[in-house]
């Protein structure tokens, strides 16, 4: 291998899919079960709708404690894998309802953003 | 022609001048030819009804309300007829998240009467938000057939834009407040999400000074709430917002 193709892999993530981190991390599915095959290839956490939309990527988990129905518009428009809802925090009736229009899975956790970001991203790097 | 400048705060707001005072405020709005002022405080409207019967007496038609935070942390401007003002305080008192006012860091919050005497200081912090979310507040302040104003919309932080990307399909309000620099027909040209809303523009008013330094011209048939509310949604006769 090359130098640049090894710098490459160091900054890969793991592929995993949705089932595998909840699985991982015991996380509540809220909605949109049938879509836990989507492929997950890193994480954003930010509770700024705004910043979601300009930063992150494709295939990213999203951390958030908004519950706000916007944020399956905006989990649509960047094609995110799930968002996780943390501290307990539960989805809007017309979050989940889009949850599943949009097929991109809802999650829940316990944990705050900062342990369950630590524990996403050891699992992904 | 009625001049209307429907985003000013007192000395009540933790960020609200010392000199932002039942009289003060009145004298500046008369100065700028303003002809309707809306008070709104940060999640409280405890110095509306002062400044109300201060500007009765000059003229000056006074909404009450205040900037409410949602859930979300979206500033919303909402307005009520006096007779609801009491239900309208005790929803934002019954669902603020309350945390102790440190005065030194944030500022003092006051309610005052017109002789400028302090008749109440409010101990916790008005700025935080509310456990309810941009759509039941605003189907609250409809329930009690009030005025819903998003603040500031395209600001950078505390707006809708900021904090929620886009409005909310299915938002109802009146209008929709810009910030001072804003063209709302390029906004509209971007976001479709806006489209179908009047335009406002209106001062954020911290300090006396910069009262009716963005207003909007409304064009009520009577110098009432309906009337204002009317004024409001026209489409054959919408706000025009100006900048000084």
């Amino acid at each position: 291998m090359t130098q640049d193709s090894i710098k490459f892999k160091l900054f890969q993530y793991n592929t995993m899919n949705v089932k595998d981190v909840v699985e991982r991390l015991s996380l509540n599915v809220f909605s949109a079960t049938e879509a836990l095959d989507r492929e997950v290839t890193g994480g954003y956490a930010s509770d700024l709708l705004s910043d979601v939309m300009g930063h992150a990527q494709e295939g990213h988990i999203w951390i958030t404690l908004q519950t706000h129905k916007n944020i399956m518009a905006v989990a649509s428009l960047k094609d995110l894998a799930a968002i996780v809802l943390v501290k307990g925090f539960e989805p809007d009736k017309d979050t989940m309802e889009l949850s599943v229009k949009e097929g991109i899975p809802v999650l829940g956790t316990k944990m705050q953003a900062f342990e369950l970001a630590g524990k996403l991203y050891e699992m992904l790097k | 022609m009625t001049r209307a400048d429907l985003h000013i705060h007192t000395v009540l707001s933790p960020c609200g001048d010392i000199e932002m005072t039942p009289q003060n405020i009145i004298s500046r709005a008369i100065e700028e030819g303003l002809d309707i002022i809306g008070i709104a405080d940060h999640n409280s409207t405890l110095n509306c009804l002062e400044i109300r019967r201060v500007g009765a007496e000059k003229s000056v038609y006074v909404l009450c309300g205040a900037e409410v935070t949602t859930r979300e942390e979206v500033h919303v401007l909402c307005f009520v007829e006096p007779d609801k003002l009491g239900d309208l305080q005790f929803f934002l008192e019954s669902n603020i998240i309350k945390v102790p006012n440190n005065p030194d860091v944030f500022g003092y919050q006051l309610a005052v009467n017109v002789n400028e005497e302090v008749l109440e200081e409010v101990d916790y912090l008005l700025v935080n938000a509310l456990n309810k979310s941009i759509e039941e507040i605003s189907e609250f302040v409809h329930s009690l057939d009030g005025i819903v104003i998003p603040a500031h919309i395209d600001k950078g932080s505390n707006s809708i834009y900021s904090q929620l990307g886009f409005l909310p399909f299915g938002m109802v309000a009146e209008a929709l407040e810009v910030s001072q620099n804003a063209d709302s027909s390029l906004m509209v040209a971007k976001d479709k999400s806006i489209r179908g809303f009047n335009f406002i523009k209106s001062s954020d008013a911290h300090y006396p000074y910069e009262i009716g330094r963005a207003y909007t011209i409304i064009h009520p048939e009577e110098l009432s709430f309906e009337g204002i509310k009317s004024a409001l949604l026209s489409v054959s006769n919408p706000p025009e917002y100006r900048v000084k």
